[in-house]
């Protein structure tokens, strides 16, 4: 497993403590997993998605990410309706692991208000969070 | 490894049932047809299903060249911990095959039927004896089977009792059907940690019982293979709020004429019969997992109840406070008259002798393995003993390498990765039936096992070497399931 | 005792080892107050001989002790065991083996059981099938489940009234206590299941059909699954007679999602009702829904095909509270023993046996019409169906086993109170012509 100082956390993104990360393109939330949640599960065998038009209060889980042995639920970093999942891990959940910010992300998610998005964590205040 | 059971072998390929088909074979002696043809109305009428065609000797040839890539308890030692692979003898199946049992069919009336049922009447009074209940339910298809029978009678004891509740206490040791079982009842489980001697303090369940918790479910002995000494204080804890103590009987095999779990404070419990009572596991089932409670929950049993009248015997279907049924007949009878068997077999003393020995061989392995393996909790067993790999992590090698790389040496390898609560653990239980010539032979495996951790480690990491296939990918196996040929 | 090894002297040296000078010792963990003082009132141990006669006197105290002929079903059929089924299942490599969590010393059973799976999916016509179940109450209860967990807002379940009663039974037993309501769906005077009351029952997650149900019968499930379809919600199948796939079109070419089943009838002993063997199937999107066990083929690291349990994330050991069933076992050797019996009947075979029954419960029904009991329902059926019985049949029916081993018919009044003097008879392959025969004389 990788050292916290080798985890990729690209500097653009927006984190939580949840190891789920967040990008904001004009209303538009693309969340997926990020470097840390992926390295720990291990190889990921399965992705379970929500359906396009379902809606989420922040805090809820919206799936599950498994590999062999264990499986990760998944968080509602912000309120919205689901606009878009990512189709291609149903066939290849491998994209999780190979390519976190990527072809692996995970759902993409319509939100009124951006404050809860702004309330995420940065790259900083992500690692410390890790560091304990 | 030469004085090892593990050796060289002619292994037979032999492909995947259909692909060995030949239209126009058939392995079955046809009844001759002695009545007409009825025609069902061709709506209704579908293909015939795409099964193989085989002569007989294609049938016994595949199953048998299947059979000889298994290892059984008939083939080695099986030291796998918390599943208790005794010796499951013979004689049980003859007794289980007999016509009049074998035949019987489940809807003959009581009068017809009173073989069966004074089986299962009497089996239900061995059972009482041993677990020291006021009453017993044999239906329960296996040991997950009886803790939803057990959980569900909880579960309407509160209601009976007017005020249903919402939470169960479940420590970190218990087996994960344990939190599968009461969530099934709507119960949410609340963990809590064992102390540091591996057993539940009184103090950690004081701390979380209320009046909104059903109960708690303990393992004893736990699957650290300790004794929870303070379950009586435990029980008390529980009691004095309301609540039920659910006793998980998986490691009966330990305690048999030395503790009767109805005597500490435990109101419900059920036992494997797979596991203490010498029933073939037969490659995943059919177990049977019948529960024992004290007098006050005996009105919430699933029905139907065997009785005794004078001299006969009768199902009971009419009691009011019932959980209900759980199976479709009886439960697995086929499996209570191998158990019924053996108790008769070994009778009260030698019940008690085979859990004196099966802690005796625990322990006598504890003993000559600790200083080879990394033992967390250094402290008298009962029938199971955990290691882990925290010695051999030096060397990079893992439990699951130790676990492989046994397979070669012709043994079984213990449980693995559980109890949870041990990092990489190596769990023991040689049961009663093994004796010290091949217990002293496994130890000496581990220790060769050992060793080669540390001079041939890269081995170790690649084994087993002389089985019908080497370690599998299980990630492929998930990431695209092929689950039908 | 012969299962015990230890002689005196092992005995002696295992302690020494461990610092302990008796076996009594061993159990100083457990406080004194805890030990019971009470013996096991059990009877001393028996030899095996005088266990042998003390079996063999219990098991002659139940009829079937001797050759009788069963003209009953109802979820346990009397079907013909081909001398290699108990044969090939006794090896001991079987049936002393442990759940396959070793794949490399368990390809036998794991072979088989992706076998079985595979057979079990052409028999159902079905995408996936698993490793089994304890029986088919406990399957169809568990696929119950699935609907409801999966549906947001209902509660309820429509279940046919035709469905074995007992297995409803133990549908209440699961569902009741999570919360979850079961609606009964009633049935026509044609012995089938009502469609019309289905169409109107609104908010539930599920539907749940026998065929051949209860009374024998053969349900129009293409229009269940209709309903089903309008009604956006998972379609259920159940059955207790397996050999009806053989002949009958089977519940996957009518769109079921879920199918729970009873495969006693595959080579497995009646054995006073268990163990049998629970069936469930589903469609490719029930996958992951599914509980219980499954075997899925891979590669090991010489590129070798195995097979190995797989999607395992969905089971107790993993996901604890969260897992999709609290099943852990499943019926193993009972699904074994399945697999090796339809690959001994194979296509030819199971479809000859499964007329069979048919045209022998076919000229069951004839012969007891003509001897005077009026047919119940006029609906197909496969080796099942319901007549109405004069008032005497009754106390012939107890003469018939006890003079002549036979069992007639089952009483429906105690399951359905208005059916009256109403029995449900099965023929199956193992009744001659020459047996048929001799009943309908008797109840003349």
């Amino acid at each position: 497993m990788k050292e916290i100082n080798d985890l990729n956390l690209p500097e653009d993104l927006k984190y939580t403590k949840d190891h789920e990360w967040a990008k904001n393109s004009d209303g538009v939330i693309t969340i997926g997993i990020n470097d840390y949640a992926q390295d720990q599960l291990g190889e990921i065998v399965f992705v379970e998605l929500p359906e396009v038009g379902d809606t989420f209060e922040k805090g809820d889980e919206f799936g599950s990410v498994e590999s062999v042995k264990a499986v990760s639920e998944i968080y509602m970093p912000v309120a919205g309706e689901i606009v878009e999942i990512n189709e291609a891990l149903e066939d290849a959940p491998e994209l999780v692991n190979e390519s976190c910010y990527d072809n692996g992300w995970l759902i993409k998610v319509k939100i009124d208000d951006t404050s809860e998005f702004e309330a995420l964590l940065d790259k900083g205040a992500y690692l410390d969070m890790l560091k304990g | 490894m030469e004085n090892q059971p593990g050796t060289k072998g002619l292994v037979f390929n032999e492909p995947e049932i259909w692909d060995k088909s030949c239209n126009g074979r058939c392995a079955m002696s046809l009844p001759k047809a002695d009545v007409k043809r009825a025609q069902l109305d061709k709506t209704l009428v579908g293909d015939a299903p795409e099964l193989p065609q085989l002569s007989e000797l294609d049938v016994v040839r595949h199953y048998t060249r299947l059979s000889q890539w298994n290892f059984g308890v008939d083939s080695g030692m099986y030291p796998l911990g918390s599943c208790t692979m005794k010796y499951n003898p013979k004689t049980n199946e003859v007794q289980a095959s007999r016509k009049g049992f074998a035949s019987a069919h489940p809807f003959t009336e009581n009068s017809y039927s009173q073989g069966s049922l004074k089986l299962m009447y009497d089996l239900e009074q061995y059972l009482k004896e041993i677990t020291g209940f006021h009453a017993v339910t044999l239906q329960p298809a296996a040991g997950a089977h009886g803790e939803l029978a057990g959980m569900l009678m909880i579960h309407k004891y509160h209601a009976k009792n007017g005020r249903q509740r919402s939470k169960i206490i479940i420590p970190d040791t218990a087996h994960g059907t344990n939190p599968a079982s009461a969530s099934l009842c709507g119960y949410e489980s609340v963990n809590i940690k064992s102390g540091k001697n591996g057993i539940l303090e009184p103090e950690d369940v004081k701390a979380v019982m209320d009046e909104d918790t059903a109960g708690i479910m303990v393992t004893n002995p736990n699957t650290l293979g300790l004794f929870e000494s303070n379950i009586k204080k435990i029980a008390d804890i529980v009691h004095a709020k309301g609540g039920l103590v659910y006793g998980d009987g998986a490691n009966m095999n330990a305690i048999m004429g030395i503790v009767k779990p109805g005597e500490i404070g435990i109101d419900v419990l059920h036992l494997n019969l797979h596991k203490t009572f010498s029933t073939p596991h037969g490659g995943g089932g059919p177990g049977s997992g019948p529960v024992a409670v004290v007098k006050k929950l005996e009105p919430f049993l699933p029905v139907p109840r065997v009785i005794k009248n004078k001299d006969s015997y009768e199902f009971l279907t009419d009691c009011p406070d019932t959980i209900g049924r759980l199976h479709t007949f009886y439960g697995h009878f086929g499996v209570l008259i191998k158990a019924f068997s053996y108790i008769l077999s070994m009778g009260a003393k030698g019940l008690t002798n085979a859990s004196k020995l099966a802690v005796l061989n625990a322990n006598y392995i504890k003993e000559s393995l600790k200083e080879t393996l990394n033992l967390p909790y250094d402290l008298p067993c009962m029938h199971e003993c955990v290691f882990n790999d925290a010695i051999q992590k030096e060397h990079h090698i893992t439990t699951m390498d130790m676990a492989k790389r046994l397979l070669d040496y012709g043994f079984h390898p213990p449980t693995v990765y559980f109890p949870l609560v041990v990092e990489g653990a190596f769990m023991v239980e040689p049961t009663e039936t093994e004796s010290k010539e091949d217990i002293d032979q496994f130890i000496d495996a581990v220790k060769a096992i050992a060793k080669e951790a540390r001079t041939d480690p890269e081995t170790l990491r690649r084994a087993p070497f002389l089985t019908k296939v080497t370690r599998l990918d299980e990630v492929a196996a998930a990431r695209k399931p092929c689950l039908c040929g | 005792m012969r299962y015990l090894p230890h002689t005196r002297e092992d005995i002696e040296s295992m302690l020494k080892v461990s610092g302990l000078s008796s076996l009594d010792d061993l159990f100083n963990c457990i406080p004194d107050d805890l030990k019971t003082k009470q013996k096991m009132d059990i009877p001393q141990a028996l030899s095996e001989w005088e266990l042998d006669t003390h079996m063999e006197e219990l098991a002659s105290l139940n009829a079937a002790n001797k050759n009788c002929k069963y003209f009953i079903g109802a979820g346990s059929y009397d079907h013909y065991i081909p001398a290699i089924i108990p044969y090939l299942i006794s090896r001991s490599e079987f049936m002393t083996a442990y759940t396959p969590y070793q794949p490399e010393v368990s390809q036998g059973t794991l072979q088989g059981i992706y076998e079985f799976q595979t057979m079990v999916t052409q028999l159902l016509g079905m995408d996936v099938a698993t490793a089994s179940h304890y029986d088919c109450g406990t399957a169809l209860a568990e696929a119950c489940l699935i609907a409801l967990r999966k549906h947001r807002t209902s509660n309820k379940i429509a279940v046919s009234s035709l469905i074995h009663p007992h297995h409803r039974q133990i549908m209440q037993t699961y569902l009741g206590p999570a919360g979850y309501e079961i609606v009964e769906i009633p049935y026509t005077d044609k012995g089938v299941t009502d469609i019309k009351a289905l169409e109107k029952m609104d908010d539930i997650a599920g539907i749940a059909v026998q065929s051949p149900n209860f009374f024998g019968n053969v349900e129009d499930l293409a229009s269940f699954k209709t309903v089903a379809a309008d009604k956006k919600i998972l379609f259920i199948t159940s059955f207790t007679e397996a050999l009806a796939y053989g002949l009958l079109k089977n519940p996957g070419s009518f769109g079921a999602d879920l199918v729970a089943g009873e495969g006693q009838s595959l080579g497995i002993a009646k054995s006073f009702g268990g163990p049998g063997l629970g069936l469930l199937a589903g469609s490719k999107k029930q996958m992951r829904n599914l509980p219980g066990r499954f075997v899925g083929k891979t590669l090991d690291s010489n590129s070798d095909k195995g097979y190995v349990l797989t999607l395992a994330t969905r089971e107790q050991h993993i996901r604890r509270e969260k897992a999709s069933s609290n099943i852990c076992s499943n019926n193993g050797l009972n699904a074994m023993t399945a697999a090796i019996y339809l690959a001994t009947t194979g296509k030819i075979g199971i479809r000859e046996i499964a007329q069979q029954n048919h045209d022998k419960a076919f000229y069951l029904k004839t012969g007891l019409e003509k001897a005077g009991f009026k047919p119940a329902f006029n609906s197909p059926f496969f080796n099942e169906f319901v007549v109405k019985v004069p008032d005497s049949f009754k106390a012939k029916k107890e003469s018939l086993i006890n003079d002549k081993n036979i069992f007639a018919g089952i009483d429906l009044e105690s399951f359905y109170p208005e059916l009256k003097n109403h029995y449900l008879f099965c023929a199956t392959e193992t009744i001659s012509k020459l047996d048929i025969d001799q009943l309908v004389k008797e109840v003349q």
